[in-house]
């Protein structure tokens, strides 16, 4: 709650997390919030306008832009965060291991990684799907193949950092276990760091999902998603360009918001930023008064 | 008691993958009495720190034994309640999350203790803060403060010995002499010992009751703090010449 009421003082923050929270909400509710079902063709309404039956329009089989937005949340956002979860725990497992207990089992897991990462990612995901097809759930797996070596690397570097630190060598000198001190004083100490690391992949995931989909390997129809919405709106893009501006626009604003509010928790989760933040507003405070002062003189 | 018998240490030089090793330390034997001040002197790499890592049972050795009163200090409720640690770096030696009541509540609560904020307020006053700095943040402490902070750590758990590794190292030179004062005066008041790792002869001499030499990963000569003009050793003899000079 704490963190919440920090975060709310941030008004960029709370917009985000707004956004954030709203985005997962409606996708997870999406039989509920959708206007109309999301694969519903009806040529008679192909390429209409916005109105108040469909409020974004229909696209090139009559379907209900809208509802198609809505029900892409869940393999553009819900999915990805899946993904994002999965690759994200087994790299931070495999890198607080190595990056605490270093030696033989540092050594061993770091050449594995070395080996996973030495493939460039983008076209190992697209010979994965090559190899198991296209398809939502075979782009999630090759995200969590190549993804987790990645975090697996980053994460060992900064649990590296904790572990050399005098607090954690106090806490082994006082008798604290292994599994106390990775949880209370590393991975507390390193968690604004993961929160970024963690929020700039799932940008990252967001787009290349959609642009898989946008190049026909993601999911399939008439299923919806968001890179795929783009890819039906290319033939019209000059024409009819608010077809391919409602998912676009809906890319943009949940990646910016998922990469302000991963700034605004590494903020409010470190103290020293926390209390350099402040000073640098009561600095611009300082300065916007003075300048004031200066305009009324 | 703490004891040391035939220590030696070595790291291998490139990782784990690396073939060469490189030995820190050699054939180490050093007896530690309740209630005494053991200075470890020696230049940088003679191997001091991680004799200090080993006294403190938070690394094994390759060979031999570190042992208080018979039991192994590497098992950690050996050293819980008994042993505790002062480091160089005041920076890192508290946990950035942590504010300074936190970080004296941790080693209080694992003594089995039920602190209170009374009990704290007295831990810092021993060490010449108040009650305002327990809500402060690490990074809003000065140097001095930090350090202070730290010695109240230690002592917090009431150990009969507190490492000292290169505690005063990174300090001014006037906040140094009144830690070396906080030291003498908490050793005074609670009977507690210390062993304390330094490269300064000086604070050595004027804390602890005797004072062993390390000079590449062995010990060259132990000598009672009254007696250190009359080293034997030319290494420690060498050593004096040019703190005098």
């Amino acid at each position: 709650m704490k963190l919440l009421e920090k975060l709310m003082k941030d008004r960029l923050a709370a917009a985000s997390l707004a956004v954030v929270a709203a985005t997962l909400l409606i996708g997870l509710c999406a039989p509920l919030v959708a206007p109309h079902p999301p694969n519903e063709a009806n040529m008679e309404l192909r390429f209409a306008g916005a109105s108040w039956t469909y409020w974004l329009g229909n696209d090139h089989l009559g379907r209900c832009i809208l509802s198609r937005l809505i029900y892409g949340i869940r393999p553009s956002v819900l999915w990805v965060l899946a993904a994002l979860g999965a690759a994200a725990c087994f790299g931070a497992a495999l890198g607080f291991i190595a990056g605490y207990f270093r030696g033989r089992i540092d050594a061993v897991l770091m050449r594995i990684c070395d080996v996973m990462l030495s493939f460039p990612g983008y076209v190992m995901t697209l010979a994965i799907v090559g190899m198991l097809g296209a398809g939502l759930t075979n782009i999630l797996l090759a995200f969590v193949v190549m993804k987790w070596a990645w975090f697996a690397r980053v994460i060992r570097t900064t649990v590296m950092q904790y572990a050399d630190a005098d607090y954690v060598k106090f806490a082994k000198v006082l008798g604290i276990g292994h599994l106390g001190i990775m949880k209370r004083h590393i991975a507390l100490a390193a968690l604004p760091e993961i929160s970024v690391i963690a929020s700039s992949s799932f940008g990252s995931m967001i787009l290349q999902i959609s642009g898989l989909s946008f190049l026909g390997l993601g999911i399939e129809a008439p299923h919806a998603e968001w890179g795929m919405m783009m890819n039906e709106a290319r033939s019209v893009m000059f024409t009819r360009p608010e077809l391919m501006l409602a998912p676009g626009l809906a890319i943009i604003v949940v990646v910016s918001a998922v990469n302000f509010l991963s700034d605004a928790l590494q903020k409010v989760l470190d103290p020293k930023l926390a209390v350099s933040g402040k000073r640098a507003s009561v600095r611009i405070g300082g300065m916007l008064r003075g300048l004031r002062k200066k305009e009324a003189a | 008691m703490l004891k040391v018998e035939g220590v030696s240490k070595s790291y291998r030089r490139n990782g784990w993958l690396g073939g060469e090793r490189q030995q820190v330390l050699r054939q180490v034997h050093l007896e530690w009495n309740r209630g005494e001040s053991l200075g470890i002197i020696g230049e940088s790499g003679s191997g001091k720190s991680t004799l200090g890592r080993l006294l403190l049972g938070i690394e094994k050795p390759d060979q031999g034994s570190v042992t208080w009163n018979g039991r192994p200090v590497t098992d950690r409720r050996v050293r819980r309640g008994t042993i505790s640690a002062v480091f160089q770096d005041y920076t890192s030696s508290i946990h950035p999350f942590y504010t300074v009541r936190q970080a004296l509540l941790e080693p209080l609560k694992l003594v089995g203790g039920q602190p209170d904020t009374k009990d704290m307020g007295k831990l810092l006053r021993q060490v010449g803060l108040d009650e305002s700095y327990m809500d402060k943040y690490p990074h809003e402490l000065s140097g001095g403060e930090a350090q202070r902070v730290c010695i109240a750590r230690a002592v917090s758990s009431a150990p009969q010995c507190i490492l000292l590794d290169e505690a005063i190292s990174s300090l001014d030179g006037s906040v140094q002499m009144q830690v070396l004062e906080l030291l003498k005066q908490l050793k005074e008041s609670s009977g507690m010992g210390y062993i304390f790792i330094t490269h300064d002869i000086q604070a050595a001499a004027f804390l602890c009751d005797r004072i062993m030499i390390v000079c590449s990963g062995e010990i060259v000569e132990t000598v009672a703090t009254p007696q250190l003009r009359h080293v034997q050793s030319e290494y420690a003899k060498e050593l004096l010449r040019k703190v005098i000079s």
